[in-house]
């Protein structure tokens, strides 16, 4: 395939609030985990997450929204994050070129529906709010505030969402569709969640140890982040700098079980291998793996075991930042995007947090200090139910 | 480039399950709320698995197992699905026994099967089916966003072949909030599709899966030419921005043999239909709302209507909006869109 260029991205998550804080946060180690504050849960102040600090208020206040909104969490951190793309790609009139936006949820504006499950039928006021529900009408809202005109698209695929969100933006510059393209995702955080990895007993009760042999489960996060992807003949014109390449992507099914990962990670093999292939690349090119690492017992042994089959006895550097900002759903492949080009910029391997000891069944260690090196490409996965496995291949620019 | 076909089609709907009589039976006319009218899933699917599933998932599977069947395919390479609000029984299952329980003793099994990509899961694992696997929840142009992407994927060779669906199931929930709010209409309020006389559109729910592929063969139905999805107009208004699809395929107004709009029955949002009618008024027009009732994938069902016309090259009573008859049907125009947003125009061939 043709590479397609970033231009531009935006973030927020539970270490900061743009690409700097976030990044700072990484190399320093210091994680955004911690017990749950804002959600009115039976689990606020015992269950650990990973938030983002701005309350609702504070993001009305920042990006001037009307009193009267009906924005949801979901769609204030999308706002937020989507604005920061667009600014950092240096883009003034958005509809100049032909531009789309494609974003990516899995609770859309459920953070309201549980507030107010009962009090709908009670108190008109809250009308407003019952289409906010809709996972479409987040992506409608970015873009009515960035001025879109044009391609709008939402995906759902779960924990793997934003991946796909970032495939299909750069599917669509190559086939000519659109000239500028802005794909994320974003999800608030939200008792449903909570309470659904809850009653599958992923969750853990302490800080997440992805790839240790005593990790025992995933902390929820919440995050939204944007790129902003040109075509050539729209960078020949604006003459922008490029931040990295996406080079290379695949998406395929495990096919095994709609929530656990089949033993021998056969779909994220499947997509890892894809990818590169994608992308023209020999395995040995991949400098480094951002893996999904949730921590799971289940994730991390299959994923595990997909990098032993493909890379064999040279698995490259690897690590989860997901001890940093929890799972955020169908967030997490886009702030991992922004990692991967943070990364690639700056030449360095992330440490993965809290490791401590192999898994018995395959001894794979992740990178657990900041490690610096010439980084020409990263592989980035995003694994979720329903089999749906992403991997993403971006390059140094 | 290769070009890109529809070889099967499949159904589950209101009116019952699609089969080649399907729009020249008696129809049940519909009511404010109307509900699919099921086929026994007992020969697809165990009896403890239908207890378990949602109407979502047992009729995506019946959908997608015909159009299969129709196409004479066993394991399509690809699953795209669109659904505007996706899994909505399960979601609301677990969300109420969430709060009536106060997040205590909850089960996993409605939250495993809330998410939007459950149904392209579920065929994906009774298929065995390891290709991409895309679920798109763009309201009211969810389909047309997962048939956009089906189309580039054979287009460029990326596959062969698409399974393709859109789904969406009512809720009980949701669709007391929708009537609260007057998007759906009360209970015993006139219906007239042709010339909408009350606010609120009849809800309806259902499943229509689609073949597509890059082979045309004997029992191909059409040709996918072009799908364009947008939030909402950039240009002055509707009529520039047909036009501008129109010129982009090298076509004029007067080359579409018939065109078949999404009208809902809603009064408030109709003036957009009535204006691309105005604009195709010496062409045959057709409408299929009345059949299928509103959903975010209810245009699916226009999509199915497009198919079987172009192949059996007849306009069926029941779809006639206006008179005019067409010499032949070469070239159909769809445009759908809901509230004002989620807007689409599908161009398909002979």
């Amino acid at each position: 395939m043709k590479k397609v260029a970033i231009t531009g991205m935006g973030i927020i998550s539970a270490i900061g609030n743009d690409s700097e804080e976030n990044f700072n946060a990484l190399i320093q180690k210091k994680t955004g985990i911690a017990p749950l504050q804002n959600v009115a849960s039976v689990f606020t102040h015992k269950l650990k997450a990973g938030e983002v600090k701005k309350t609702n208020s504070d993001l009305i206040a920042e990006l001037r929204l009307p009193e009267d909104n009906s924005y949801t969490r979901t769609a204030l951190l999308g706002v937020y994050a989507a604005k920061q793309a667009v600014q950092n790609a240096g883009i003034e009139d958005i509809n100049e070129y032909t531009t789309g936006l494609i974003s990516s949820t899995s609770v859309g504006g459920m953070d309201f529906t549980e507030k107010h499950f009962f009090e709908y039928f009670k108190d008109s006021s809250l009308d407003k709010y019952i289409t906010s529900h809709d996972a479409g009408d987040t992506s409608n809202k970015i873009a009515a505030y960035l001025g879109i005109k044009g391609y709008v698209s939402t995906i759902s695929t779960a924990c793997s969402s934003a991946a796909n969100a970032i495939m299909l933006g750069a599917r669509l510059i190559n086939a000519g569709k659109l000239d500028r393209v802005i794909v994320g995702g974003t999800d608030a955080l939200s008792k449903f969640t909570i309470n659904g990895f809850n009653s599958l007993m992923i969750l853990s009760d302490d800080y997440n140890k992805p790839f240790d042999d005593g990790r025992n489960g995933l902390n929820l996060g919440e995050a939204a982040a944007y790129l902003v992807l040109e075509s050539e003949e729209s960078l020949r014109q604006s003459q922008k700098k490029v931040l990295a390449y996406v080079s290379g992507f695949a998406n395929t099914n495990d096919a095994f079980h709609q929530t656990a990962s089949s033993e021998n990670g056969e779909g994220a093999y499947l997509a890892m291998e894809k990818a590169l292939k994608v992308a023209q690349l020999n395995k040995e090119a991949v400098d480094y793996v951002n893996v999904h690492g949730t921590a799971t017992p289940n994730n991390d042994l299959s994923e595990g075991r997909a990098l032993v089959r493909l890379f064999k006895e040279k698995v490259p550097d690897f690590s989860s930042t997901k001890a940093y900002t929890g799972h955020t759903l169908a967030a997490a492949a886009a702030i991992e995007a922004v990692y991967s080009v943070l990364a690639l910029q700056h030449g360095v391997v992330y440490p993965n947090l809290h490791f401590k000891t192999p898994m018995k069944e395959i001894p794979l260690i992740p990178n657990t200090e900041l490690k610096q090196k010439q980084i020409q490409h990263v592989l980035s996965n995003s694994f979720g139910f329903g089999g749906n496995c992403s991997s993403i291949i971006f390059s140094k620019a | 480039m290769k070009n890109v076909y529809i070889n099967g089609v499949g159904a589950v709907t209101v009116q019952g399950v699609y089969d080649e009589n399907f729009f020249g039976k008696e129809t049940v006319p519909l009511n404010n709320v109307n509900y699919a009218q099921h086929p026994s899933y007992k020969n697809w699917i165990t009896p403890a698995m239908i207890r378990r599933m949602s109407t979502a998932v047992k009729m995506g599977i019946y959908a997608s197992q015909t159009a299969l069947d129709d196409a004479q395919l066993t394991t399509p390479e690809t699953i795209i699905t669109g659904t505007g609000m996706g899994c909505l029984q399960d979601s609301e299952k677990f969300l109420r026994s969430l709060i009536e329980n106060q997040e205590q003793f909850l089960t996993p099994t409605s939250f495993i099967q809330s998410t939007h990509n459950t149904v392209g899961a579920q065929i994906a694992l009774r298929l065995q089916c390891k290709g991409y696997n895309f679920t798109y929840v763009n309201g009211a142009n969810s389909f047309e966003n997962a048939l956009l992407d089906a189309k580039l994927q054979i287009q460029n060779s990326e596959t062969q072949n698409v399974l393709l669906g859109g789904i969406d199931e009512i809720s009980d929930y949701t669709l007391s909030l929708l009537e609260k709010i007057q998007h759906i209409k009360k209970e015993g309020e006139s219906i007239d599709f042709k010339n909408p006389q009350t606010n609120g559109v009849p809800f309806g729910e259902g499943a229509a899966f689609f073949v597509l592929s890059d082979e045309k063969t004997a029992e191909t139905y059409a040709e996918i030419k072009d799908v364009s999805v947008f939030n909402t107009p950039n240009k002055q208004d509707i009529k520039t921005e047909i036009n501008d699809f129109l010129h982009q395929n090298q076509l004029e107004l007067e080359d579409i043999d018939a065109i078949i709009l999404g009208k809902n029955g809603d009064m408030a949002f109709d003036a957009v239909y009535k204006e691309v009618a105005e604009m195709f008024h010496k062409t045959p027009q057709i409408y299929y709302k009345h059949l299928s009732g509103e959903y975010n994938t209810a245009s699916a069902i226009g999509f199915l209507a497009a198919s079987h016309l172009i192949k059996k090259q007849t306009i069926p009573v029941m779809l006639q909006l206006n008179p005019i008859q067409p010499v032949e049907i070469k070239k159909v125009l769809l445009f759908n869109q809901y509230r004002a947003t989620d807007f689409s125009f599908v161009l398909l061939s002979q």
